[in-house]
């Protein structure tokens, strides 16, 4: 499972950081997505991976903290969700302003 | 717990409330907003002060617990000297952008006093807290904020900058997450102090991984912060920005450079165990850098915004190779350093503005070959109404010679003293060995900094005030000229006081490079007893 999710993280941050570095700014907007897609399951992976586990606790009975996940990570990757697509979003509207200030979707505004 | 005891949240609530409240207005009803928006930052400021003394008066950093959790569970924020310094100076800077931007800019966009707010708030967040992933939101918050304020005013040149800015700090907060999140993985903490602590317990196998976690974290605090060669954003778009927003972008960058001189001698300094002093050698060598890139860029600039935008990275870049060479008295001069330029640059891109309305737009790109252009039409530009104040080339020459004097750090204001400080501890940190080379590279590329400004300003100066080709006299309101003086007055005022700053500075930096206080009174923090009779 450690080798799929790292490959999956790979290959979304990779496809992500080319096409971050496009000339055209929806494959720019596209490359940024893939790399937040990418970093929050890192994000979730650095909690260690565990299958059928739950990260609440019962109350009352004795825990046995080796039963359950780290819940923090997913506390994190909920907050940088909610972020990443909420600047995301921000970032297409800029975009969308560019495309029609300059008629170009280069992102220096115009064609080389 | 003590009324008093809340303040320590209050510069992050104060921006919030005030900025939700901005929300309910239309936007055309401007004079309610800008006095809403005014009132605020008044209180913040009145607020920032006071946060000031408590912190110079107490022996111990104030813990606020958030939601009453102990230390390392809970989310903490701290005021320490650092902290309130940092929160001051954002105060002061962000009412002197304020009240300029009531002349006109707070009209030429809607939400300018919702965002301006928010970026506040994001910004004392991000010097208040007390654990890495809320610095992340806090980043987050203000980024979101100065992505909106980038672009108000609207206008093709500021869409294409702000793009790349978005596109870059985008990036750049990516590399924050995964280097938060490697640490997190490694130490299973995410509290500053609960970190520096943990530290020096890592196995030895995993401390590749932390480290690697560490330095992905640094790029990301870098780029904010500047470094070369991770700065090639900035000047393009703090020059298309908009000039009181430009002015307090010169926080923006100060941000980067506090979390460097927060963590690195708080996780990597002496008690950082087999990690001590990994970053040193590479903020040294960046911060050297950057001010060989950023001063040859103002040497180049043809337009004075982009000669401001050059003298941030000067600014950031001195300030990175002070954090290189984790000494603490070579800290404390930085700190007056970081106030003294922060405030010089503010008033700068705020003073450009003015002595830009005086300039024919294209003979001012032009500026080197300008004879051949002197013919052309002279013409009025924008449409500026109310009352000029008499004098005004005067009085705008006054300012921006002392700003050149600022800039460059020549006696006897502040820049100097601030430079001076720098100098003379950097020169002090070899011991009986003799100075060290690193101290003689960061003296040589002050002092030539500081000579580059001098001519770059020198040049602006006389392009301006003395032989204008083809300019009028700007019309200037007095309530733009008031902030520039108010920046430059304060940095005037930072010279008398310079002993009690220096002091505090000193204090400050001390408390920087020994964390065994920080780290005490954060994981020490009581917790608050519940009500009487009342349920935990």
């Amino acid at each position: 499972m450690e080798l799929t999710l790292a490959i999956g993280i790979g290959v979304l941050v990779g496809s992500g950081v080319w096409l971050l570095l496009r000339p055209r700014t929806y494959q720019v907007i596209i490359g940024l997505s893939l790399i937040a897609y990418g970093v929050n399951l890192f994000i979730f992976s650095m909690g260690r991976l565990r299958m059928n586990a739950a990260p609440v606790l019962p109350s009352g009975a004795p825990v046995d903290p080796a039963a359950y996940v780290d819940p923090i990570p997913q506390a994190l990757v909920l907050t940088a969700i909610v972020i990443g697509f909420a600047t995301t979003a921000l970032f297409l509207v800029v975009l969308l302003v560019s495309r029609g200030q300059t008629g170009s979707d280069h992102v220096d505004g115009r064609e080389p | 717990m003590r009324f008093a005891d809340h303040l320590t949240i209050a510069p992050i609530v104060l921006p919030l409330v005030a900025g939700a409240l901005l929300l309910l207005f239309e936007e055309r009803r401007h004079t309610l907003k800008a006095l809403i928006n005014i009132a605020a930052t008044l209180l913040l400021v009145i607020l920032c002060q006071g946060l000031l003394r408590k912190a110079d008066g107490g022996a111990q950093a104030s813990i606020y617990l958030l939601g009453n959790w102990p230390a390392p569970f809970g989310i903490v924020l701290v005021l320490d000297r650092l902290s309130a310094l940092m929160l001051a100076m954002t105060s002061l800077l962000a009412l002197a952008a304020l009240v300029f931007a009531l002349a006109r800019w707070h009209k030429a966009g809607s939400h300018f006093h919702t965002l301006f707010q928010f970026l506040l708030m994001g910004l004392n967040g991000a010097f208040l807290t007390g654990d890495l992933f809320n610095l992340f939101v806090f980043f987050e918050v203000f980024l979101a904020a100065s992505y909106g304020l980038m672009l108000h005013g609207s206008g093709s040149g500021r869409t294409r900058a702000g793009l790349h800015y978005i596109a870059v700090n985008l990036a750049a907060s990516f590399l924050f997450l995964i280097g938060v999140s490697l640490i997190y993985g490694v130490t299973g903490t995410l509290n500053m102090a609960d970190l520096a602590v943990r530290i020096v317990g890592v196995p030895a196998e995993s401390r590749a991984l932390l480290e690697a976690g560490i330095a992905i974290l640094g790029i990301a605090f870098l780029v904010k912060a500047g470094m070369w060669p991770l700065c090639f954003w900035l000047p393009g778009a703090y020059a298309a920005a908009v000039a009181p927003v430009a002015a307090i972008f010169a926080v923006l960058s100060k941000v980067g450079v506090y979390a460097v001189l927060r963590l690195s001698p708080l996780i990597l300094g002496t008690g950082g165990g087999a990690s001590a002093g990994l970053a040193d050698n590479w903020l040294f060598i960046g911060g050297a850098a950057t001010i060989a890139f950023g001063m040859i860029g103002v040497l180049a600039s043809q337009v004075m915004a982009r000669l401001t935008g050059f003298s941030v990275l000067v600014s950031s870049g001195t300030l990175l190779a002070a954090a290189g060479m984790a000494d603490a008295s070579v800290t404390a001069g930085a700190l007056f350093y970081m106030v003294s330029s922060t405030l010089t640059i503010g008033a700068l891109f705020l003073l450009v503005e003015l002595v830009e309305r005086a300039q024919d737009p294209a003979a001012g790109v032009l500026a080197v070959t300008m004879e051949a252009y002197g013919d052309d039409d002279e013409e009025e530009i924008e449409d500026e109404v109310g009352v000029a104040i008499p004098g005004t080339l005067a009085a705008l020459g006054l300012c921006f010679g002392l700003s050149g004097i600022l800039l460059a750090g020549l006696p006897p204001l502040s820049g100097f003293l601030g430079k001076f400080a720098l100098l003379s501890a950097a020169l002090g940190t070899g011991g009986r060995e003799g100075v060290p080379v690193t101290a003689w590279i960061f003296l040589a590329l002050v002092l030539t900094s500081g000579l580059f400004a001098m001519i770059a300003m020198m040049r602006a100066g006389i392009r301006i005030f003395w032989a204008p080709v083809g300019g009028t006299v700007p019309k200037v309101l007095v309530v733009e000229f008031v902030p520039v003086a108010f920046l430059i007055m304060l940095c005037a005022a930072m010279t008398v006081q310079a002993g009690p700053l220096m002091r505090y500075a000193d204090d400050a930096a001390r408390s920087l490079h020994a964390p065994a206080g920080y780290i005490g009174d954060v994981l020490s923090a009581a917790r608050v007893a519940p009500p009487e009779g009342g349920k935990p």
